[in-house]
């Protein structure tokens, strides 16, 4: 932008943004950052401001309000003191955004992550086995439903497909 | 107010979601089984969380500097303007599903034509609910449909709900004036082509659920100018009795 930049305002550069936010998970998945759900929008530098956008999983979420606190803390324990988080609804947030690394990240806690291309074969994240059933479409938290695997018989959640 | 016509059709529908979200949230602890305790309380949420940006939306539109909590805890019955189907009570688990049918198959179609609003505050909203809205529209269903076609004993449940409530079901699809403004300015939804749709999703699942559809046209009507039934007050009292005991609390 042609603005001379002094030493501290280097340091305030999108990837520097980017790699605070990915200290931030989600509370309720905490293996999972807030970048890799697919919920931070952009984020603006206008000389030293910084706007973090974001934007809702589930409107009803209780989740996003800690989701913004805890980006918040996390920006000014970096030293980031102009900044705001802006919310959008538009376009709404599917779990098409989430990263490829998001989704192994949940496997590898125990939930299933969504998949759009078999959502009648879904695997489970224990045993690997496709042989599952659907036991509840709404599960512990509005963004996962309830299975069952028919092979190890351990119950699991599935992330849905949104 | 420069736009009480906009309003009052964003308050119409805050509503809805608040009231019908409040009523699910009584299901908390006392589903027949867990995970419909849990689906109840999901969809709670999910319609308490579109209330939130009805009302948000809301405020702007009033301009006074007013937070969604007030609008919520400030205003009297008559001010209140949601449809009477989603005041009615639980009753048992066949009524709130029918109710929650009622609902759901009005506010699916409703996103999907509320997507197209020259408002893009309205389609952005629509936009969200519209994806939760198809689960809640798949679940309410299935369950009419389990009922339905059931044991003799659940058939015969489901048959008495839709007795008791199908008289509710036309006023979500009657446009009152408001409604009938907004259409005219490009931003609300053609309720005549929504009954259409809604009505032949509700005939199909009816005949798989071995139930009859309804034939009588009589509707309950005035929600949506103010005038409720007796149960509105009973709600309200415990929804707002925290802001009017001691007002201003935040979470």
């Amino acid at each position: 932008m042609g603005v001379d930049k002094n030493d501290t305002n280097q340091l305030i550069n999108q990837s520097a943004i980017y790699q605070i936010l990915e200290s931030v998970t989600d509370p309720e998945i905490p293996v999972i950052s807030v970048r890799d759900l697919g919920i931070i929008r952009d984020v603006l530098i206008t000389n030293d401001f910084v706007e973090v956008i974001i934007t809702p999983t589930y409107s009803g979420c209780p989740a996003m309000l800690e989701i913004e606190k805890n980006i918040h803390n996390a920006l000014k324990k970096e030293g980031i003191d102009h900044f705001k988080i802006t919310t959008v609804l538009s376009p709404a947030w599917t779990t098409d955004w989430m990263t490829e690394k998001g989704k192994q990240q949940l496997k590898e806690y125990g939930i299933a992550p969504p998949n759009p291309t078999a959502p009648e074969n879904i695997q489970c994240p224990q045993c690997g086995s496709k042989n599952t059933e659907l036991v509840s479409e709404f599960g512990s938290t509005a963004c996962k439903s309830l299975f069952k695997c028919k092979d190890c018989l351990e119950p699991f959640d599935y992330f849905k497909c949104h | 107010m420069k736009d009480q016509n906009r309003y009052n059709y964003v308050i119409q529908h805050a509503d809805n979601c608040l009231i019908l979200g409040q009523r699910l949230a009584e299901w908390c602890g006392h589903g027949p089984v867990l995970e419909q305790d849990i689906a109840m309380t999901n969809i709670s949420l999910d319609l308490i969380g579109q209330a939130r940006m009805w009302y948000q939306y809301a405020a702007e539109i009033q301009g006074e500097g007013k937070s969604e909590d007030e609008i919520v805890a400030f205003r009297d019955a008559w001010d209140y303007r949601n449809v009477l189907l989603v005041e009615q009570p639980n009753g048992d688990f066949a009524q709130t599903i029918f109710r929650q049918f009622l609902h759901d198959t009005f506010s699916v179609n409703f996103y999907e034509m509320l997507m197209n609003s020259n408002d893009e505050q309205l389609a952005a909203i629509a936009a969200k609910s519209h994806k939760e809205a198809l689960y809640h529209v798949r679940w309410s269903g299935d369950w009419v449909i389990r009922l339905g076609d059931g044991t003799e004993e659940s058939h015969s449940r489901m048959k008495a709900a839709i007795e008791e409530l199908w008289s509710y079901a036309g006023e979500l699809t009657k446009p009152n004036a408001t409604e009938q403004k907004a259409l005219e300015d490009g931003y609300g939804v053609d309720l005549a082509a929504l009954k259409e749709k809604r009505d032949a999703q509700i005939r199909e699942v009816l005949m798989e659920a071995t139930l009859d559809f309804p034939q009588s046209t009589y509707t309950h009507e005035g929600g949506k100018d103010g005038t409720h039934t007796e149960h509105l007050g009973y709600i309200l009292s415990d929804l707002q009795f925290l802001q009017r005991a001691y007002p201003g609390q935040e979470w």
